[in-house]
C-alpha cells in the first residue's frame, strides 16, 4: 500500500515538472521589459510588450519613441531591455496545490482534536474512552527498552483494522514527539 | 520507528506477528558469517536477515560503524562473487552499483521540486499581508502587475490589478485611514500565519520545528532520532516554513531547506535495500542531501558540497563528494526548470557588478569582520541563554503564547519602516544592488553634481548624498537595531527558522552603511592622502553594494564559523571572482575575532545546549588523563556486568539484563579469568531470547545461553541449549589501562565508535562508552557533566 502512495507521489511529481515545461508557452508568459532613465526633459519610463527573443530591443519596444531623430540612438543607449518568461500555469498549480494541503492538514487537525473524542465518546461510552487515551507508556522510560514492549505484546484479533491500529501508532508517537520537545525540552530546546 | 516507514514494520509488537522466524530458527546454529568479523564460513546468504530487528538499533542511541560498514563490505563481497555465476547475478551487481547513482538522482529531482514550490508559495503569501490581485488570487504582487503597462519609472509595483487590502475594505489608498487599515492587516495576517504555523507542528510534527541543522549534524556523527526525517516531519516542515517565513518573522529558510532534503534523501532510501538496511550508507546519502539543500537554497552547489563537508558531515569519503556535487547539480538544474522568479535565475539577490576594489578598501573591509565577529559572538550568547530560560523556566511552557507574541512585536515594528517590511531577501537584493541609472529607489537618490549637467547626462559616479538617501541611512540604522535584538529571540522558536538570512541581512546593512559613508567621505575629501591615488573626482571608486556584500559574508562567517563554503558560496551568489580577496579577509578576521569569544559556532553551541552525544571532530583533547581514569566501573561502583560464554542460562541473563541498565555486554571465558569472548548488544540479545522462547523448542528459563562454537556436552534430560553466537561482536576493541586518553578519543573519532572495553594485563576491567568520554571533557571544561543527556 505504501508503495503505491509513493508511486502516485512520484507520478505527482513527474507530472509537476512537465506541466512547467508545457505550460510556459502561453503569450501572456513571456515579456519584453525596457527600462529607460530619465534624459533631458523626458521622464523615465518602463515599457512592455509581448514579443520574443529575437525582438526584444529598444527600437521593438519603445513605442511610441519619446524623443526625435537623432536623439533616439542616444536614448536607446541608456535603456536597458531584457526578455523574461514565466509560467503562470506552475505558478497556479503550485499555490492551488498548497492551499489544499494546508486545509487537508487543517481540517484533519479539526477532526483529530475535536471531533473524534466526540464521536468515540457517543459510541463506546466514557470508560473506553479513558482507557484509549491512557498512556500505558510509564513516565520513567518514554523510550522503552525492547523486552519490555516484548512482554507486553500481546496477540491480537486478526479483526483488528490496520489502518486504525497505524494510527493508533502514528499517534503515540506524535505524542512522545510532543513530549520530548514541548514538555520536557529534550531535543529542539 | 519513523526510519522504516514504507518497508516492512520492525516495530516490536509486530516482530511477534510476522510469521518469518520458523526458517531462521532453525538455521540460527549454523551462522557464522556477516556481523562477527571472523567468518568465512559462508553457510548462509549475508544477504538475508539473520533476525528481523538484530542489527536495528534502538531510538535515541548511537550506532555501530564499525558494525555497519563491515555488513556493507560483506553484501558487497557477496554481490560480486555471485555475480560470476548468472546474468542475473551479473545484472543484479550491475543494479546495485548504479543504485547509488538513481538515488542522487531522484533526491535532487524531489528536493529541488520542493524547494520551487516553497519559493513560490513563501512569495505569494509574503505579499498576501499587503494586497491581494484582482487578475487571478494566485499571483503575488510582481506578478500581478507583470503585464501591466501601467507602471511608472516610479513606482514600479503600481497597477490598478494589485489591491491593497485598504483598498479592497475602504476603498481608499491613500491617507491616515488607509494606512492604518494596511497596518492592522499587516498584523492580523501575520498573527493568523504563525499561529496556523505552531499549531500544525505541535499537532503533527513536533520534530519539524527549528532550524534541523544541530540535529543532522548529530545524526550524521551516528546518532538515531526516529522520525525526525520521516514522512510528516517533511510535510509539515514544507507546509509550516512558508507560512513562518510569510509571516514576517526574522528568519531564513536556508536551514529547514537542508531539513527538508535530507527528509527527502531518507524517504527515498526506502526504495533501496542497500540504503534502508545499513545505516553507514545511510548518512553517506544524507551528506549529499544536506549539499542538495543548500544547493537549492543559494543555487551554489559547489558552495553546497563544501558546507557539507565542512559543516554537517562527520565522515566524508571521496566518493561522497561526486555523488553530492551530482545531486546538487540536479535539483539546481530542477530547480531553473520550475524557474520560480521568472528570469531564470535560482536565487532572488543574484547580482552582476564587476566594479573593481582598490588596496587601501581592505581597510574597510577588515573593520567589518571584526564586526561580523563580534556580532556573531554577541549573537550566539545572546541566543543561548534566551533559549536556555526556554528549556527551563516557564517560558517554555506556552510555545504557542510565545510565538504569536515574537510576531506581534514583530509586525508591530517592522511595518512602518519599509526596510524591515519587506521580506530578509528582498532587502538583501536591495543592498547588494550597485545604484545604476535605471534604479529609483530610495537608496539610491544621489544629488546630480551641478557642473556636470550641461551635457544633459547624469553621471554615476562620485555623487553626494542626497534627501533620499539620507532617509534610507537612517532607516536602514534603525533597521539594524531592530534586526539585531529580534533575531536573538526568533530563532529557536517552535516554528521552522532559519539562521542565514537574517544574518546576512544584518551584516549587508552595516556594509551597505559603511559603504555609502566611505563613498561620501571620498567625495568631499578627494584629497586625504588615502584617497589622492585611485578615487580622483569624477571616477567611481567605491561601491557600496561590495561593501554591504562583504559585511553579510562577514556577519554570516561569524556566526556560524564556515569558512571556505562560506566563500565560494558567496561568489557563486555573485558571479565576480575579483571580490574573493575582500571576501576572504572579512571572513578570516571576523572568525578570528569570534573565536577570540568562544570557539563554537551557533550549531555546536545548541548540540551542547541539547546534550546530544557528538564528539567534536575539531577539538583537541588537552589532558593528561589515560583510560583507567575515564572508564567504568571506577573504584567503589559495583563490578563490571558481564556474561559468560557458556556458564549462564536464559532466566539468569535476562534477570541480569533486566537489572541493568546498560546498552551492551562484554562476554568473558570464565568470571575467574576474566578473558575475553566478545561483545553482545542489549537489543539484540532481548530480541534473540524472545524469539527463541517463541518460536524454538524447548527453550525454557533453565535451557543454558551459549557463545561458543561448539556446544558442550550435557545431560540428555537437561533443556536445549540456546546457541547466540551469531549476534556476538567477536572482535570488539580493546584499549588497555594506561592508554592515554587522548589516543582513546582519537580512536572514537576515527572508528565511529560506540564503547570500548579495557584490558589490564589480557583480563578485562572495564568500559568506556562515548558518553563516559563526553561527561569527562565536559567535567575538564568545567561544564556540567550531566548535561550529557544521550548515549
Amino acid at each position: 500500500m505504501m508503495k503505491f502512495l509513493l508511486g502516485v507521489e512520484a507520478l505527482c511529481l513527474a507530472s509537476f515538472v512537465l506541466l512547467t515545461e508545457v505550460s510556459a508557452k502561453n503569450s501572456e508568459d513571456i515579456r519584453c521589459k525596457c527600462i529607460c532613465p530619465p534624459y533631458k526633459e523626458v521622464e523615465g519610463h518602463i515599457y512592455k510588450q509581448n514579443v520574443s527573443l529575437k525582438d526584444c530591443n529598444c527600437l521593438h519596444v519603445v513605442e511610441p519613441m519619446p524623443v526625435e531623430g537623432k536623439d533616439v540612438e542616444a536614448y536607446c543607449l541608456r535603456c536597458e531591455c531584457k526578455y523574461e518568461e514565466r509560467s503562470s500555469g506552475t505558478i497556479k498549480f503550485t499555490i492551488i496545490l498548497y492551499l489544499s494541503i494546508l486545509g487537508l492538514l487543517l481540517l484533519y487537525m479539526v477532526y483529530l482534536t475535536l471531533l473524534e473524542p466526540m464521536l468515540k465518546r457517543r459510541l463506546f461510552g466514557h470508560s473506553q474512552l479513558i482507557q484509549s487515551d491512557d498512556d500505558v507508556v510509564g513516565d520513567q522510560q518514554p523510550f522503552s527498552n525492547a523486552h519490555s514492549v516484548l512482554s507486553r505484546s500481546h496477540s491480537r484479533p486478526n479483526m483488528l483494522n490496520k489502518v486504525e491500529h497505524a494510527q493508533q501508532r502514528w499517534r503515540r508517537q506524535v505524542q512522545e514527539q510532543r513530549k520530548s520537545v514541548f514538555d520536557r525540552h529534550v531535543v529542539l530546546s | 520507528m519513523g526510519w522504516e516507514l514504507w518497508s516492512r514494520q520492525l516495530d516490536e509488537e509486530e516482530l511477534v506477528v510476522n510469521g518469518e522466524y520458523d526458517e531462521h530458527s532453525s538455521s540460527s546454529s549454523s551462522r557464522a558469517a556477516g556481523m562477527n568479523g571472523i567468518g568465512h564460513t559462508k553457510l548462509v546468504d549475508p544477504l538475508e536477515d539473520p533476525l528481523p530487528g538484530v542489527g536495528t538499533y534502538e531510538d535515541f542511541n548511537t550506532i555501530d560503524w564499525v558494525r555497519e560498514k563491515s555488513k556493507d563490505r560483506d553484501r558487497h563481497r557477496e554481490i560480486t562473487n555471485k555475480s560470476r555465476e548468472s546474468t542475473v547475478a551479473l545484472l543484479h551487481s550491475v543494479s546495485d552499483a548504479f543504485s547509488g547513482w538513481l538515488l542522487m538522482l531522484l533526491v535532487g529531482l524531489m528536493a529541488g521540486a520542493l524547494a520551487g514550490g516553497i519559493d513560490i508559495a513563501a512569495h505569494w503569501m509574503t505579499d498576501l499581508k499587503e494586497g491581494v490581485c484582482l487578475n487571478g488570487f494566485w499571483f503575488n504582487h510582481e506578478h500581478c502587475c507583470w503585464t501591466s503597462n501601467e507602471t511608472t519609472f516610479k513606482e514600479r509595483d503600481r497597477c490598478p490589478q494589485w489591491k491593497s487590502w485598504a483598498e479592497l475594505i475602504a476603498g481608499t489608498s491613500e491617507g491616515p485611514f488607509a494606512y492604518i487599515l494596511n497596518y492592522l492587516m499587516y498584523i492580523i495576517w501575520a498573527l493568523l500565519f504563525s499561529f496556523l504555523a505552531v499549531t500544525l507542528v505541535r499537532a503533527f510534527a513536533p520534530y519539524a520545528c527549528g532550524s534541523g541543522i544541530p540535529e543532522i549534524k548529530t545524526i550524521l556523527s551516528g546518532f538515531i532520532i526516529r522520525g525526525y526525517l520521516g514522512k510528516w516531519t517533511l510535510i509539515i516542515k514544507t507546509i509550516t516554513l512558508v507560512l513562518a517565513v510569510s509571516s514576517g518573522l526574522s528568519l531564513g529558510k536556508e536551514g529547514p531547506l537542508v531539513h527538508v532534503a535530507c527528509c527527502c534523501a531518507n524517504i527515498l532510501c526506502h526504495l533501496f535495500t542497500k540504503y534502508r538496511k545499513n545505516e553507514a550508507k545511510r548518512r553517506e546519502v544524507l551528506s549529499a542531501a544536506a549539499a542538495v539543500g543548500v544547493s537549492v537554497a543559494f543555487g551554489a552547489p559547489i558552495g553546497g558540497v563544501l558546507f557539507s563537508l565542512e559543516e554537517v558531515s562527520y565522515y566524508f569519503p571521496l566518493k561522497t563528494l561526486w555523488r553530492s556535487f551530482f545531486a546538487a547539480l540536479v535539483a539546481a538544474f530542477t530547480l531553473r526548470s520550475i524557474n520560480p522568479f521568472g528570469n531564470s535565475r535560482l536565487v532572488l539577490f543574484y547580482v552582476e557588478f564587476h566594479a573593481p576594489w582598490h588596496l587601501v578598501e581592505l581597510a574597510p573591509f577588515i573593520l567589518l569582520g571584526i564586526f561580523g565577529g563580534l556580532w556573531g559572538a554577541l549573537f550566539i550568547k545572546a541566543n543561548i541563554a534566551w533559549c536556555r530560560l526556554r528549556k527551563t523556566t516557564r517560558l517554555g511552557h506556552y510555545p504557542v503564547i510565545e510565538v504569536l507574541v515574537v510576531t506581534a512585536a514583530t509586525a508591530l515594528m517592522a511595518f512602518p519602516n519599509s526596510y524591515t517590511r519587506m521580506s530578509g531577501a528582498e532587502l538583501i537584493s536591495e543592498l547588494f544592488n550597485d545604484c545604476s541609472l535605471l534604479d529609483s529607489s530610495q537608496l539610491c537618490g544621489y544629488k546630480q553634481p551641478a557642473n556636470t549637467s550641461d551635457t544633459g547626462l547624469d553621471s554615476l559616479a562620485d555623487r553626494p548624498a542626497g534627501e533620499g538617501l539620507y532617509t534610507a541611512l537612517w532607516q536602514l540604522a534603525l533597521a539594524l537595531i531592530f534586526k539585531i535584538l529580534i533575531t536573538v529571540i526568533t530563532f529557536g522558536m517552535k516554528v521552522p527558522s532559519g539562521l542565514f538570512i537574517p544574518s546576512m541581512a544584518v551584516g549587508a546593512i552595516a556594509g551597505r552603511l559603511l559603504g555609502v559613508g566611505m563613498e561620501q567621505l571620498a567625495y568631499y575629501n578627494h584629497d586625504w592622502l588615502i584617497f589622492r591615488g585611485w578615487c580622483s573626482p569624477g571616477a567611481d571608486c567605491i561601491t557600496p553594494g561590495l561593501y554591504a556584500m562583504v559585511g553579510a559574508a562577514a556577519c554570516l562567517g561569524g556566526v556560524t564559523r564556515m569558512t571556505v563554503s562560506l566563500v565560494v558560496i558567496m561568489f557563486e551568489l555573485t558571479g565576480g571572482l575579483e571580490y574573493i580577496v575582500p571576501l576572504m579577509a572579512a571572513t578570516m578576521t571576523s572568525k578570528w575575532v569570534a573565536d577570540a569569544f568562544g570557539r563554537e559556532g551557533i550549531y555546536e553551541a545548541h548540540i551542547r545546549l541539547n546534550g546530544y552525544p557528538f564528539l567534536e571532530a575539531k577539538e583537541e583533547f588537552q589532558h593528561s588523563s589515560l583510560a583507567v581514569d575515564v572508564m567504568r566501573p571506577r573504584r567503589g561502583d559495583p563490578a563490571l556486568a558481564v556474561l559468560t560464554q557458556d556458564g549462564m542460562t536464559v532466566g539468569e541473563v535476562e534477570t541480569l539484563v533486566e537489572s541493568t541498565h546498560f546498552s551492551g555486554f562484554p562476554v568473558v571465558v570464565s568470571p575467574e579469568s576474566q578473558r575475553l569472548v566478545g561483545f553482545v548488544l542489549r537489543r539484540d540479545l532481548l530480541i534473540s531470547i524472545d524469539n527463541a522462547r517463541k518460536r524454538q523448542d524447548g527453550i525454557v528459563s533453565a535451557s543454558k545461553v551459549v557463545f561458543t562454537e561448539h556446544t558442550p556436552a550435557q545431560p540428555p534430560e537437561a533443556p536445549p541449549q540456546l546457541r547466540l553466537r551469531n549476534i556476538m561482536d567477536l572482535s570488539p576493541f580493546t584499549v588497555t589501562d594506561h592508554t592515554p586518553m587522548d589516543i582513546t578519543v582519537d580512536i572514537f573519532r576515527k572508528l565511529g565508535l560506540r564503547q570500548c572495553l579495557v584490558t589490564h594485563n589480557g583480563r578485562l576491567l572495564g568500559i568506556i562508552t562515548k558518553k563516559d568520554i563526553l561527561k569527562h571533557m565536559a567535567q575538564i571544561a568545567n561544564r556540567d557533566p550531566d548535561s550529557i543527556l544521550f548515549n
